[in-house]
């Protein structure tokens, strides 16, 4: 099965039941599966007139308790970033999966990249805090695409799946279980705010149609859902609460493998680059070399370093100019050495077993 | 006040500025909601951002108040997942065919069953009175300090070039007529849109001699000819008289629709 496809297999499996997209390469195989699909599953396949509409028709959809996505890839995911922000905002519950190509602009539609990877977490203005997975193979897309759902349900918060190109059109023998972990959010309780947020921080959810009332606002909020948009404590409360609700919790919606951890040198990895990390391994064995594998980038999980003691050096190919080397560099001590190929192609082994040469 | 059960009373006071026609179109909306009979927990009010936009947040329903200019296709989302809610939206000039413009001839091709009222008072109010696609030529505000030099929009015609099922345009001194309209386009499948000329006395009165409310309200009220007449004039080869809008229904047909629910 090709990744984009397993994508949309592991939404269905999730219970996604709309999808609100437009075209755009290379990610176009999820909508075109999910216009295929979902009408025979129930559920509501739009083509909407751009990316800015996808996205605020999948919130729309949200907020009467369907479980919502859409697909798109860089010039798209950039078209979205006002609406994600008001996803945050708002602690709408979806999922965006992006099947990242070259950028900037209109750059490369059909070759790889992992250059959106701090867009997905800042792109959008003002401070908040999302999550974003990273799947490596078709079997991820499946299993993480679906994954993202119970996340964005848990946490309200919107999800990524930050995918590209590579893994997006791979073909990979895909095990499709019977079923798959689906939460939903915590419902609002009796008496309970719309936007209170209670221990964890995050409120009960009563969608449209429950008899709520809710008034749901991009403006600053207080728990009632009201806009309160020049009081300085009721803009600190609620956007901390925004913040702490993902970062409190990143034990819990961390996901990483760690090979090797009494390494010296370490691969840090996320998506395709960790297949040529681990053919290095499969040609060398060598416990002195480790990998770190990041299935969630965010929120980060920098307790995740310390699974490597003895680490010396980190390695990190990215194919990008090197977006996460600082995100680590800022949680260890030792030198974060950025491995980064940008063009489209991912790393030979050639290329790092010389990094893995030059630096350990 | 109309339909006192739908506001919610903990929200006041509003934020709408005295002479404000907002609050008419409200109140004449609501009146056609409760006449139609439908629940509170079955309607939900969607709008974008603006002061037409920030109507939803008095009303004691489920509401979304999105972003700027995308609230319809906010409002495709919940319609399309959940047809057996009602959903209106209010919007504005500004909101509907500057920003939102593309969304807005889109959501009249599909032709979604929901109901769209603009408040037209041909300026960006909450910003401060800033020229917008239909501020009629000539006038002044704060960006066309010399008189507006674009060609305006008309927006009830774009609705039905765009193909919306029910599209009718009133103003705030119209309130009979508008409220009727109003229920008209809750009654029809598809997507209903009802343009609602208000008046700004505090942005766009107060540049353009219009400083008193009721200076503004006797304004909408002179120039608009219903388009019986406008067609009839038409007709005869008479002349149109200047500045004048049509007001009335625009069209009213039965074109497929989406999320409609059956």
């Amino acid at each position: 099965m090709q990744g984009n496809a397993a994508c949309a297999e592991g939404a269905l499996a999730a219970g996604c039941r709309f999808f609100g997209g437009y075209p755009i390469t290379p990610s176009t195989e999820i909508a075109e599966a999910m216009a295929r699909r979902l009408p025979k599953a129930g559920g509501v396949f739009i083509s909407m007139e751009d990316e800015l509409a996808s996205i605020a028709a999948v919130i729309g959809a949200a907020w009467t308790g369907t479980r919502a996505m859409t697909a798109t890839s860089g010039p798209g995911f950039s078209l979205m970033m006002e609406n994600i922000g008001y996803a945050a905002m708002t602690e709408t519950p979806c999922v965006i999966v992006n099947i990242q190509r070259g950028g900037p602009s209109t750059g490369q539609p059909t070759r790889a990249a992992q250059g959106d990877m701090l867009q997905c977490r800042f792109g959008s203005h003002g401070d908040y805090s999302t999550i974003a997975l990273t799947p490596n193979s078709v079997q991820e897309m499946f299993d993480l695409t679906a994954k993202a759902f119970d996340l964005a349900d848990r946490y309200r918060v919107p999800t990524f799946v930050m995918s590209d190109e590579i893994v997006g059109h791979m073909r990979e023998r895909v095990t499709i279980p019977d079923a798959v972990e689906a939460g939903r959010p915590r419902p609002l309780a009796e008496g309970a705010l719309p936007f209170e947020g209670g221990d964890d921080g995050i409120p009960g959810f009563a969608p449209f149609g429950s008899g709520r009332a809710v008034h749901v606002s991009g403006l600053t909020h207080d728990e009632r859902g009201y806009p309160d948009t020049t009081d300085p404590e009721a803009h600190d409360r609620l956007v901390r609460r925004l913040v702490a609700k993902v970062e409190s919790a990143r034990r819990d919606i961390a996901d990483y493998e760690a090979v090797n951890p009494d390494a010296e040198t370490v691969f840090v990895t996320y998506g395709p680059p960790s297949r040529t990390v681990e053919q290095v391994m499969r040609d060398r064995p060598d416990e002195s070399i480790g990998h770190l594998r990041l299935r969630v980038v965010w929120p980060f999980p920098e307790f995740a370093l310390k699974v490597f003691p003895n680490a010396r050096t980190f390695l990190m190919p990215e194919l990008n100019m090197g977006q996460m080397v600082r995100e680590v560099q800022r949680h260890v001590d030792q030198p974060v050495i950025s491995i980064p190929k940008i063009g489209g192609e991912l790393h030979t082994p050639t290329e790092l077993v010389r990094a893995l040469e030059a630096y350990r | 006040m109309i339909a006192p059960d739908w506001f919610r009373d903990d929200r006041l006071p509003h934020i709408y500025c005295t002479g404000c026609g907002n609050g008419t179109v409200i109140n004449c909306t609501l009146a056609a909601v409760e006449e139609m009979g439908w629940k509170r927990d079955e309607t939900v009010f969607v709008s974008g951002i603006g002061c037409s936009s920030r109507a939803p947040g008095y009303i004691l329903t489920d509401s979304l108040h999105t972003t700027h200019g995308r609230a319809l296709a906010f409002a495709t989302g919940v319609k399309m997942a959940r047809p057996d809610l009602h959903v209106v939206v209010f919007t504005g000039d500004g909101d509907l065919a500057a920003i939102g413009g593309n969304h807005f001839i889109h959501a009249c091709r599909r032709n979604v069953d929901m109901t769209v009222i603009c408040m037209n008072n041909h300026i960006y109010g909450m910003t401060g009175g800033q020229g917008s696609p239909t501020t009629p030529a000539g006038a002044i505000s704060t960006t066309t300090p010399y008189g507006m030099s674009e060609p305006a929009f008309d927006l009830a015609e774009l609705a039905v070039a765009a193909g919306a099922n029910y599209v009718a345009r009133w103003t705030s001194y119209h309130v009979k007529e508008l409220t009727k309209a109003v229920a008209a386009g809750l009654q029809t499948p598809g997507l209903a849109f009802i343009e609602a000329r208000t008046q700004c006395p505090t942005n766009y009165g107060r540049h353009n001699k219009l400083r008193r409310v009721s200076d503004m309200i006797e304004h909408l009220r002179s120039h608009a000819i219903l388009v019986q007449k406008h067609d009839r004039l038409v007709a005869e080869g008479k002349p149109i008289p200047e500045g004048a809008f049509t007001v009335g229904e625009l069209v009213r047909r039965n074109r497929p629709a989406m999320g409609v629910q059956r």
